[in-house]
Parts: structure tokens; C-alpha cells; sequence
């Protein structure tokens, strides 16, 4: 973690006003690229992302099908101008083990059992980075797949929680993210009490970090209703 | 359910991971599954429920083929023992020569493609859909043909039901109004030709995008009329 | 895209018309969005018909050319982003990737519509790089025209960062607007038999003989070409295309003056 002499709260306040336990303004919008199966943009404050899902679709090469099932394969990127210093172009390591924590954190919900040798491929474009990327990437991966047909046991909901200057939060900005004591991105499924995306760097207590999850875990139902409506306004007419 | 009142233009809308029923009341019907005795969505559909089912028809999703389905297919490729055919769906069929063709071919004297070439269009039946995306068709059965002129659209696989109607009163509303001929493939390949191709196509497409709502045969009708 | 779906387009066009119903030298609807990326010193969204493409245009320190000491440097690059069409794919930028940014830079570059003297920051050493980053979200055709407007109204919508007391670069602080000069616009203009069309979709693309894109500046001085497709195209077609791009671009130039946002 970096460290900082700028405060992150003040009088109980964070450095965009909010209080410890509120998120970011929260947009979601669900059929944003025509050409792919499902599509989806998801804001929390400045950081935004946009996903397309293609699939069940042929899967090539070979050596990749399962013959009993078909396979989820995610792509995590971030567009080079979606940080202060230009990214270069091309997966970093940072990115293909985001790509691999987030996969795992979609895959326990989808059925895949009646698409053998297929794949559904997700792909996430991070246009704005102002902190919690993943989880911001995790709600519209779970947005896309629900628009684009996949079947579902669940929706997956993400969101992060943290600690600065001895507060606990929720919904890391980015200069939370770089300066906290600890960040914790997770991933759950709303209506089945199952975590399936759990990260920590940082230091916290056993007791502060049962709190954050169990924070994340309340906090995250107002996230889950958005979704919902999210999916439900695309037929609103 | 048709004559709600207007103010509930909108079909009830299910979500993946919504409890819909408990399996004390209903029998699962498709697009749900169990866990314990409680009945889940597996789409973002419209919410169907009898007195017996309960069930989701998803307003989304790739098609995946059911024995006696039938489809419509392009030939993609004309092999020795049959054809591979694109059939909008994430595999591809197989026509193989004994099931495409109904007297013996001597392949020494004759080339399949006499029968179906690359680029013909085939209003087929599945015949089997094996584990493993094996998917067998069959022209052996009455309805089955090859396509000739005509232009092919796209609709979403699950609301082929919809575009037919209730025996097939929809598709044969627009087919009256546009003097067409219609194939409806239930991959969700939709053919037609005939006089107002134009009109046919737009009326299909508005079923397409508008098969949540109320009133959708009153709206079609306005549309041809 | 099925042999047949491909008769059916060429005989419409035969008759003079479209699929979706536009005139041969007919745009789709245009809208263009700036300032859409938070974290960029510049951008843009541009939509043509469904079509949709994002630019953003980063400043950071480079070094300069050998031969031009004191000048900034442009650079554009493409990814054709998986998520934009079923037939793209993961991987480093390929032929197609790079072509387009090498011609969307091209008609940048040499409309001379960056001063890029005012780029330097010390002669020799330190200047500013200008990076012109593009990213379809939607290909529907015709990414080299959305992709040319949606660079030239990101750049001149471009703010250079301050620099602090110790020469570091503060992007909190976006200042002075980058010397835009020129806002060269790109027309495609598309040729199959004898007909010739603007501005294509996907489908349209795969029944050229060939294109030609051409940027056009505001005096409707040309100043970049390239020929695309795998057929030839004689002298009167060029002179035919370059008259059609010059005639389109002044079209398109009024739209993008008047705010107006569909070309109907």
C-alpha cells in the first residue's frame, strides 16, 4: 500500500463527500452493441465498463471443448486512455489474473451442461479506472450474460469494501483503492448465500474483515435491485 | 390473457435466480429448475403459469436443437457422405447422404452437390441431437425442401412460437396480408418470398422486438393493414 | 453473410437502392458525442448508423524525431476489439487493425492539422506525444470514416495537461487546447459493378469490388488516400470517387457545424 499525509475522511466524511457506507451513483444499461449476444455498461462514479457476451458459440481451437459441457472464457482489458498515464496496449499481468478471478466468480451460475463444445465469451472494456474495476466489471458481465440468454441459476453481484484511517468503507474510489489499509473486491449470488469472487491485500483485524463482508453482503441487495430493474426496463415497453 | 387491460400492456418478466413458484404447487416447465422445493428462473423471459406449470420463456438466448425440430439450414459445405450445414445455432447440422436423398447414389458416377450445393437454402427436420453437439438432420419427412430464391432473416430462437401463433394464426395473418410464402425455421431463421417481401419482413421483426407486450396481434394487424 | 442475402443486396443495388432504405450516396444517421472519457485529455463517440467507435487522445512526455527536434510527435493505433464483432479476435492488432490506424493518422498527419511545433517542450529532448487510441464497440462497416471523425473531433476537443513546479505532469490540471489547424474528414467511397456507394454497412462491405477512402480538408483539398478491395479501378472511377468525397465531406462538414445530428 502507498502512503499518503492527504486524509481520506474528514469529519466523517470520504474525499467525494460520501459516508462510509454509501456507493458511488450507480448506471446500468443493458443491448448497448448491437452485434453481440448480450451487451451491457455499468458505472460506479467514474469507473466505467462495458461488456459484450458472445455465445454459446462454436468453440475453436478444438483441443479447448469439453465434450460434456460448454466453457466460459473472460476477458478483462482496460482501453489505454482509461488511466491517468497511458496503458499500453496488450494484457498485462494484472489484467489476465483479473480475467481469471472474475471468470471464477461468473461461473458457478451459468448451466452450460446442454452446450457442449461451445463457448460463451465475455469481453470487458474498462473505459474509466477511478477504483473497483473488477466488481464494476463482475455486475456487467452478469448483466450481459442474463441480456444475451445464457441460462442462470443466479445474477452475480460485485462489489468492494475497505479500511481508511480507521474506518471501514464501501465502493474504493481510486485514490482509496491506492492509499487504503486494505481492500477487499468481492463477488456474491444475491439469492444463494454464495461468495464466489473473495480478495483481500491490505491488514485488518479478523473482526474488521468479517465486518467489511458482511457490509459488502448488505450494501450489495441495493446493487442486486438495480440489476433487476436494469433487465426488467429493457421490456418496459 | 390477451384482453388485459391496457394498463398492463407489459407481460410479466422473470429474472435468473427470481423464485417463481414452489414445486409443492407447480410442475417445472422449461427455462426453470429446483432447488429444494423451490422453483427458479434460469432467464430474463416472460413468466408463464398454469395451473399445473410454471415456466419461463426466455426473451433472449442461442438456439439449441431438439429432435423433430424444424429448422431452416444453409449449406456450408458439400462433403462425400453429406452435408454440413449452418444451422444458427452454436454446432452445425449434418444431412448425410442416405438421410438428404431418397434413391441410391452411386458416388463414382455421381457428385452430391447435384442434390444440395454450397449456398442452398434446406427447410429441414432435426433427426437427432446427440451429447456432444452431434447434430443429424433428416430431409425424410413431409415439409422438408430445398428453398429457392426468396431472403432470409433472423429472429430470436424462443419466440418462433410467437411468430407462428395459436395454429399458426400469426404467420398466416401476415402471410394473407403480403401475398408471401413463409418458412419459419424454430432456429429462429425465418424465409420469404413472394410479393411484399418488405412489409412481410417488418411485421416478423416487430414480433421479434415487441413479444413481451399485450396486443401484439392487434398491432401486427394495424401494421398490414 | 449467405450467397443469397448477397444477391439480394447487389440486384437492390442494381435498382439504386439499399437494405435500409438510404440513397447510394445517402450517410446513415450520424451522432457524435465529446468529452466522454473522464480519465482522457481528449475524446469522442461516434456513431454511424450502428456502427459505434470510441477515440481518446492521451498526452504524454516523448522524445522527438531526430529530424524534427522541436516538434511533437502524433501516434494512432487500433484494436479491433473482440467485443465489437463475432468475427474479431483476442491478439495483438493485425493487418486490418493496423491499417486503419495507419490511415486515420495518415489523414491527421498530413492535413498538417496538428501544430505540432507547439508540442515541444525542450528543443531536442522533451516533447509532448500525442497518442490516438481507437476502439470499435460496434462494427456494423465503415470504421475508417467513424474512426477519422471520431479522431479529428477528439483531438481538437483535446486539453493539454499543466505541468507542476517540478516538471511532473498534472492531469488534474488540462489547460491549454491542443493546436488543432485542420479538421480533415474521411469519405469511403465504395464501388461495386458501376454503382458507387457511401458510407457502408458490414453487409455492404462484403459485396465491394473495392473502396477508396479519402480525407478531404476544409479548402476540399485531398490529402490522403487508400485503396482497399481486391479490384481494380480505372481512372474515371477515381475521378468519380474523388469527386463524390469532396461533394460528401462539405455535406458532412455543415452537419457536424450545425450540430445537427442525422444526415435526413
Amino acid at each position: 500500500m502507498m502512503k499518503t499525509d492527504e486524509k481520506m475522511i474528514v469529519k466523517g466524511k470520504r474525499l467525494d463527500g460520501r459516508k462510509p457506507d454509501d456507493l458511488r451513483k450507480i448506471e446500468m444499461e443493458v443491448g448497448v452493441i448491437p452485434n453481440a449476444d448480450g451487451s451491457s455498461k455499468v458505472s460506479f462514479g467514474k469507473t466505467t465498463a462495458i461488456v459484450a457476451v458472445y455465445g454459446p458459440r462454436s468453440l475453436f481451437p478444438r483441443h479447448l471443448q469439453e465434450s460434456e459441457s460448454g466453457i466460459i472464457q473472460f476477458k478483462y482489458d482496460m482501453a489505454t486512455f482509461s488511466v491517468d498515464d497511458r496503458k499500453r496496449p496488450g494484457p498485462s499481468r494484472r489484467e489476465t489474473e483479473i480475467s481469471k478471478v472474475a471468470r471464477l466468480a461468473i461461473e458457478p451460475v451459468l448451466f452450460l451442461k446442454n452446450y457442449p463444445k461451445t463457448t460463451v465469451d465475455v469481453f470487458v472494456e474498462i473505459l474509466q479506472a477511478d477504483g473497483s474495476t473488477r466488481v464494476t466489471a463482475i455486475n456487467a458481465a452478469s448483466l450481459a450474460l442474463a441480456d444475451a440468454g445464457v441460462p442462470m441459476r443466479d445474477l452475480v453481484v460485485g462489489l468492494s469494501g475497505g479500511k481508511v484511517d480507521d474506518t471501514l468503507i464501501l465502493d474504493l474510489c481510486g485514490k482509496e483503492d491506492n492509499y487504503s489499509d486494505a481492500d477487499v473486491p468481492m463477488a456474491f449470488l444475491p439469492n444463494k448465500n454464495e461468495i464466489t469472487l473473495l480478495q483481500m491485500d491490505g491488514r485488518l483485524t479478523p473482526e474488521e474483515t468479517k465486518q467489511i463482508i458482511r457490509n459488502i453482503l448488505h450494501a450489495g441487495k441495493e446493487i442486486y435491485k438495480k440489476q433487476v430493474e436494469t433487465l426488467k426496463r429493457k421490456y418496459s415497453e | 390473457m390477451e384482453n388485459k387491460k391496457n394498463n398492463e400492456k407489459v407481460r410479466e418478466i422473470s429474472i435468473p435466480g427470481e423464485l417463481i413458484g414452489s414445486s409443492k404447487t407447480f410442475k417445472t416447465g422449461y427455462g426453470t429448475y429446483i432447488e429444494g422445493d423451490k422453483i427458479f428462473s434460469k432467464f430474463v423471459g416472460v413468466l408463464q403459469k398454469s395451473e399445473e406449470y410454471v415456466s419461463v420463456i426466455p426473451l433472449s438466448g442461442v438456439y439449441v436443437p431438439q429432435p423433430n425440430d424444424k429448422i431452416i439450414g444453409v449449406v456450408e459445405e458439400a462433403e462425400k457422405f453429406g452435408w454440413i450445414l449452418n444451422i444458427n445455432s452454436a454446432w452445425q447440422g449434418f444431412l448425410s447422404l442416405s438421410e438428404g436423398v431418397d434413391e441410391y447414389v452411386d458416388l463414382k458416377r455421381i457428385n452430391p452437390t447435384r442434390y444440395f450445393d454450397v449456398g442452398d437454402i434446406v427447410y429441414t427436420e432435426v433427426k437427432e441431437s446427440r451429447r456432444g453437439g452431434d447434430i443429424q438432420l433428416t430431409m425424410k419427412t413431409p415439409i422438408a425442401r430445398k428453398l429457392k430464391g426468396g431472403v432470409i432473416i433472423k429472429i430470436t430462437p424462443s419466440k418462433v412460437p410467437r411468430l407462428i401463433g395459436k395454429q399458426g394464426s400469426m404467420v398466416n395473418l401476415i402471410k394473407e396480408k403480403t401475398g408471401t410464402i413463409i418458412r419459419v425455421g424454430q432456429n429462429g431463421l425465418v424465409w420469404v418470398s413472394g410479393e411484399n417481401v418488405d412489409k412481410a419482413i417488418k411485421a416478423i421483426k416487430m414480433i421479434d422486438e415487441k413479444s413481451h407486450i399485450y396486443g401484439l396481434t392487434d398491432e401486427i394487424a394495424k401494421l398490414l393493414s | 453473410m449467405s450467397d443469397m442475402r448477397a444477391d439480394y443486396i447487389l440486384k437492390l443495388l442494381e435498382k439504386d437502392e439499399r437494405l435500409d432504405g438510404r440513397k447510394l450516396d445517402q450517410f446513415r444517421e450520424i451522432s457524435i458525442e465529446k468529452n466522454i472519457i473522464a480519465t482522457a485529455e481528449g475524446s469522442a463517440k461516434v456513431k454511424l448508423g450502428k456502427t459505434e467507435v470510441i477515440v481518446g487522445v492521451k498526452m504524454n512526455f516523448g522524445e522527438p524525431f531526430p529530424d524534427m527536434p522541436d516538434a511533437g510527435v502524433l501516434r494512432t493505433e487500433a484494436e479491433l476489439m473482440p467485443m465489437a464483432h463475432p468475427d474479431f479476435t483476442s491478439g495483438p492488432p493485425g493487418e486490418d487493425a493496423t491499417e486503419i490506424a495507419r490511415v486515420i493518422d495518415r489523414g491527421i498527419r498530413e492535413s498538417e492539422s496538428i501544430d505540432v511545433e507547439k508540442l515541444c517542450i525542450t528543443k531536442g529532448e522533451k516533447v509532448w506525444s500525442v497518442f490516438v487510441d481507437f476502439y470499435p464497440i460496434n462494427h456494423d462497416g465503415n470504421l475508417i470514416d467513424a474512426g477519422s471523425l471520431a479522431a479529428i473531433v477528439a483531438l481538437k476537443n483535446t486539453r493539454i495537461p499543466e505541468l507542476d513546479k517540478e516538471g511532473k505532469i498534472d492531469r488534474e490540471k488540462l489547460k491549454n487546447p491542443l493546436p488543432v489547424m485542420h479538421f480533415p474528414l474521411m469519405i469511403t467511397v465504395g464501388k461495386v459493378g458501376n454503382k458507387m456507394i457511401i458510407d457502408p454497412t458490414f453487409e455492404e462491405e462484403q459485396v465491394l469490388d473495392s473502396k477508396l477512402s479519402i480525407a478531404v480538408t476544409e479548402e476540399g483539398k485531398v490529402v490522403a488516400m487508400q485503396k482497399s478491395g481486391s479490384v481494380g479501378l480505372t481512372d474515371d472511377d477515381v475521378d468519380n470517387m474523388i469527386d463524390i468525397a469532396v461533394k460528401k465531406s462539405k455535406e458532412l462538414r455543415k452537419l457536424i457545424e450545425d450540430g445537427k445530428k442525422t444526415s435526413k
